[in-house]
């Protein structure tokens, strides 16, 4: 049993990060995360990660940058108007192949937006919210404990596909407070040859770009890249089932909306519906076989995607079950957290119309 | 070689093999070649790590036999700082050009100033954005003719050009502020010298060190390689003085 | 007499920028008119070698390393 603690969920990622053996933090401060960086200000004098606010989230996600392509293990969070400005970044990042980290504690939007919570960021996380054709692991926390455990998988990961990898957090997840199991520092060695550490005797300069001007160049690091990707979808997807052996109506959700749909499913149990949660981990590489398989299965009727936007991963959801259920979605945007009450008479009314 | 004869100046072997794909005559190649003998006479290349910007000089890290980051447009300054505070005891840094370094990417290189980053900023200003076709800059002279200035650069709606080192000597954090070029032999050897002090103030970590090239563009100026230099010296250092703007004791 | 120095170029990494010949004291490198190398550039050579001082200024100046500089030992 590892050390036990009541903490917030913003704080707690801090705290995972130093013990994942995060050795450069770069970030700057929104709401509603400044915590993270306020944590590890104050944690400082015990460690010996350095610690940087920057001057902007641009030049937090270059910094990552350079500390990645220097071999070390750095991460940055922010939320969603933040991450916006790191997109460029993270465009770079996947290009150059450096393992970074990157939280986004997601608010609502567009725009300035509200400092409440929000999941209108899948799109920009999922598909890519910088330019060019790329991929990051997403991972999408739904309680303070997969805040740690998420933080861990997200630095065990990203150095293992040379990839960054966002945490797809929102602000009810961040600011609440949980029981949480602390780990065990890992003692983190890199072994990193390709990455800035000078140029010894030994071997030729070790450059890290995202430049290939000529086009047969640039086609094999895509074709590279994409087949990196491949491998990915094979072998890390994650996902949580709740009620589903024998479930006739199939709740997609992730993050905070995922706590209440599990509400949602006992209330429908209650009453005598058949309901079911799919909970996706991660939410890149996207669970579409296990959606698939139960798009198939004869006894499933429909899919409900419920998240707090205006309809995202109910794209991804309809893309996996392929036509062959109905696929509804229910949402509230502004930071708005629907009910359980309220996805219940949504589900029953589109229930009754089938 | 000839009976009688010896080597006294050849290229540096901190220099790849690789053609420099830079127009005839740019002052690029002269920087290249006169920091990488400083890195090479200093015995430093296995400790040195740069970070190059996106404009003419974006393929840098295949000239500049040293380990390198290319940056993203403006950034190499932030990218630099994580190098320096992660690899605290490497030779860091970084070579822009005007766009990169005063225009989009000025908030990163004045905050790294004002925090004192450890690095060197080598910053190649012609006062034109030669990779895209010459366009004007923040460094480009007024009434200046560019291809975004065609009558000529008009202070009234474009403002005055940049002088970043006189900007940045004003801060606490940068140790050493001194602006050179590469027009004339006895500038180009001034500015190795200089190179070679800003690396020995990086040595001791007394700060930011911030190097000034007033640098050519033939080809974005419309006019021969010696034709540029002359213009350097009737133009661009009139505008942007040569000297040591700060060191460290004085 | 021989010269005090003399200097090498490689042809085809010139570029016949003229740097060089501008800068040389003595006025012995000039870009070969009737000639030109593999990417078409005049390329520097020495016209008259026996007025090299081996000073340096063309090799200081060459934006592409295209000079070695030799001098007479002592």
């Amino acid at each position: 049993m590892g050390e036990i603690r009541f903490m917030k969920g913003n704080e707690a990622l801090a705290e995972a990060a130093i013990r994942a053996g995060m050795q450069g933090y770069f970030g700057y401060p929104i709401t509603p995360q400044s915590e993270v960086i306020e944590y590890l200000a104050a944690e400082q004098p015990n460690h010996d990660y350095t610690l940087l606010q920057a001057e902007s989230e641009v030049a937090s996600i270059n910094m990552l940058y350079g500390g990645a392509a220097a071999g070390a293990r750095v991460m940055t969070t922010t939320s969603s108007p933040g991450y916006s400005l790191m997109q460029e970044g993270v465009s770079y990042i996947a290009c150059a192949e450096l393992p970074c980290v990157v939280a986004n504690i997601a608010r609502g939007g567009p725009g300035l937006g509200t400092i409440q919570p929000g999941q209108g960021d899948y799109f920009q996380a999922v598909k890519g919210g910088g330019h060019g054709d790329y991929r990051q692991i997403v991972l999408a926390p739904n309680s303070v404990q997969e805040m740690v455990d998420h933080t861990v998988l997200a630095f065990e990961l990203a150095d293992k596909y040379r990839t960054p990898v966002l945490i797809l957090s929102d602000g009810a997840i961040g600011q609440m407070m949980e029981k949480v199991e602390l780990p065990e520092p890992i003692p983190y060695k890199p072994v990193k040859p390709w990455a800035t550490t000078g140029k010894t005797k030994d071997r030729e300069r070790n450059y890290i770009t995202s430049l290939y001007i000529q086009s047969a160049d640039m086609e094999k690091k895509n074709i590279h890249l994409q087949k990196k990707f491949k491998e990915i979808e094979e072998n890390e997807v994650r996902f949580e089932e709740y009620m589903t052996d024998d479930a006739e109506l199939i709740i997609t959700a992730y993050g905070v909306t995922s706590r209440t749909s599990k509400k949602i499913v006992d209330l429908a149990r209650e009453a005598g519906i058949k309901m079911g949660l799919l909970r996706p981990v991660t939410v890149w590489p996207f669970p579409s076989g296990r959606i698939s398989e139960l798009a198939e299965s004869g006894r499933v009727k429909a899919f409900f995607s419920i998240e707090m936007s205006a309809g995202q991963m109910v794209e991804d959801v309809r893309l996996a079950v392929n036509g062959r259920k109905p696929t509804f979605f229910y949402g509230r945007t502004g930071g708005v957290i629907p009910t359980p009450e309220e996805v219940l008479a949504f589900v029953s009314k589109r229930v009754a119309e089938l | 070689m000839r009976e009688g004869y010896e080597v006294i100046y050849q290229k540096p072997k901190t220099l790849t093999d690789n053609r420099m794909h830079y127009c005839p005559g740019c002052i690029h190649g002269i920087m290249h070649k006169i920091f990488m003998e400083v890195i090479e006479e200093m015995d430093l290349q296995d400790k040195t790590v740069g970070v190059c910007p996106v404009g003419c000089s974006v393929f840098a890290y295949d000239y500049m036999d040293v380990d390198m980051q290319e940056a993203a447009h403006g950034r190499a300054a932030a990218v630099a700082t994580a190098v320096k505070r992660m690899l605290p005891d490497r030779i860091v840094f970084s070579y822009q050009g005007d766009g990169d370094l005063a225009a989009i990417g000025t908030g990163e290189t004045i905050h790294a100033c004002n925090r004192g980053e450890n690095f060197l900023f080598i910053f190649i200003n012609n006062g034109i954005y030669g990779m895209t076709g010459g366009q004007m800059a923040p460094t480009t002279l007024s009434e200046q003719k560019t291809t975004t200035s065609p009558f000529g650069r008009d202070k009234k709606s474009t403002g005055s050009p940049l002088k970043m080192t006189e900007m940045v000597s004003q801060l606490e954090g940068v140790a050493f502020a001194a602006r050179v070029s590469g027009n004339t032999p006895a500038n180009v050897r001034k500015a190795k010298r200089t190179f070679r002090k800003a690396i020995e103030i990086q040595q001791l970590g007394l700060g930011t060190q911030f190097v000034e090239v007033v640098s050519n563009c033939p080809s974005g100026w419309k006019c021969s390689p010696v034709e540029s230099m002359n213009w350097i010296v009737e133009q661009s250092i009139p505008y942007y003085p040569l000297g040591v703007f700060k060191e460290p004791g004085k | 007499m021989p010269a005090k120095g003399y200097v090498e170029i490689l042809v085809d990494t010139c570029k016949g920028c003229g740097l060089c010949v501008a800068n040389c004291p003595t006025q012995c490198l000039a870009l070969k008119q009737d000639d030109t190398n593999v990417y078409g550039y005049h390329y520097s050579y020495m016209a008259d070698p026996e007025k090299c001082i081996a000073c340096m200024n063309c090799a200081v100046m060459c934006p592409d390393s295209v000079i070695t500089v030799y001098k007479k030992k002592s």
